[in-house]
């Protein structure tokens, strides 16, 4: 485990293109929830396969019936990965900085990622109550990264109150719809130049993950798409080539598009001519 | 002594006035000298590690005990 994932950045000409958030610094530009795999040996192998350097983990209740179950942290805690707690099932942001300093205080970190949910049904961030949680977390010295709508206002907001990254969402949590309004996604880009924007949550395949790459975005949060694949460790994989498939097309710069065709041969030195 | 219910992760328990703390937390098997991972609220207030030996519980206090578990 920890050797397959020591070496899985040898070969990545991505080295030299790190992803920055506060004082973190990864070279790889894939973060992953470690949440709905089959087991935990695929949730392990999925992490060494994406390659990821980031992974999210939820603050929760201790069962005080079990306490066998701590199994988990002291597992994920010996790999070479960084802990992103989040404010999951947060809805107001009363709730959400009380996790977050929960979670500082238990994990030893001041990454948080920011949940503020407005229902059930579309997991949509309250962008009142979201604004509300990063003002008073980046005040306190939080390195917030603030899960949003694509709301290109609500994005800039979050920036201009300090988050260290935007991660605003392609579709709702879990759904796997893919990018429903990249031109979004490019605004807030635009809008937003410098600071770390990462697409987050509704990712459903590879192709979803590069073109936000494509579009500019620094990062790829995801869960869902690789723990519930039908061969998680497999989709992994996918993910982390098409993340750095669509950074590199990004800082590549892809050609222009053309209404009409442009023939790729030379016309000159054709035969019978 | 009397008896004071409170509330620890939502269930209801009876302990005796006053009871400390970091009692309740060894008794669920969380030493505060090595354990990791957790932390503890009463009343949606934090109370910091190095605050549990004195802090003390009243009746109707919401203690909550957190751990990170599998999230996305």
């Amino acid at each position: 485990m920890q050797a397959s994932h020591s070496t899985s950045h040898q070969d990545d000409p991505a080295c030299g293109d790190p992803l920055v958030i506060g004082s973190l610094t990864l070279q790889s530009r894939l973060l992953l929830g470690t949440s709905g795999y089959p087991n935990m040996q695929v949730l392990l192998e999925s992490i060494a396969t994406a390659g990821t350097e980031l992974i999210t983990v939820a603050i929760r209740r201790v069962n005080l019936e079990d306490e066998q179950e701590e199994g988990f942290l002291s597992t994920i805690r010996s790999l070479p990965v960084s802990l992103l707690p989040n404010t999951a099932g947060c809805y107001t942001a009363k709730e959400a900085v009380l996790v977050a300093e929960l979670a500082r205080e238990a994990l030893e970190t001041d990454l948080i990622k920011l949940e503020v949910i407005g229902d059930d049904e579309t997991l949509m961030p309250d962008a009142e109550q979201l604004l509300k949680a990063a003002s008073e977390l980046v005040m306190s010295g939080f390195t917030v990264l603030a899960y949003s709508n694509d709301d290109p206002i609500t994005c800039r907001k979050l920036a201009d109150i300090g988050c260290a990254a935007v991660m605003p969402l392609a579709s709702p949590i879990g759904s796997g719809m893919g990018l429903v309004n990249p031109y979004n996604l490019q605004l807030i880009r635009e809008l937003l130049p410098t600071i770390p924007l990462i697409v987050d949550a509704g990712i459903g395949t590879a192709s979803d993950a590069a073109l936000a790459m494509e579009l500019g975005y620094d990062g790829i949060l995801l869960n869902t798409a690789v723990s519930k694949a039908e061969h998680p460790v497999q989709m992994a994989a996918a993910m982390r080539h098409a993340v750095m498939g669509g950074r590199f097309a990004y800082t590549a710069g892809r050609i222009p598009r053309r209404f009409f065709a442009q023939a790729s041969s030379p016309m000159q030195g054709r035969v019978g001519q | 002594m009397n008896d004071s219910t409170i509330q620890i992760n939502g269930e209801a328990v009876a302990l005796p006035d006053s009871a400390a703390l970091v009692d309740v937390l060894r008794s669920h098997g969380i030493d505060p000298s090595s354990a990791r991972g957790v932390a503890v609220a009463v009343n949606e207030r934090i109370v910091r590690r190095s605050e549990w030996e004195r802090k003390t519980l009243a009746s109707g206090d919401a203690v909550e005990i957190v751990t990170a578990r599998q999230g996305g």
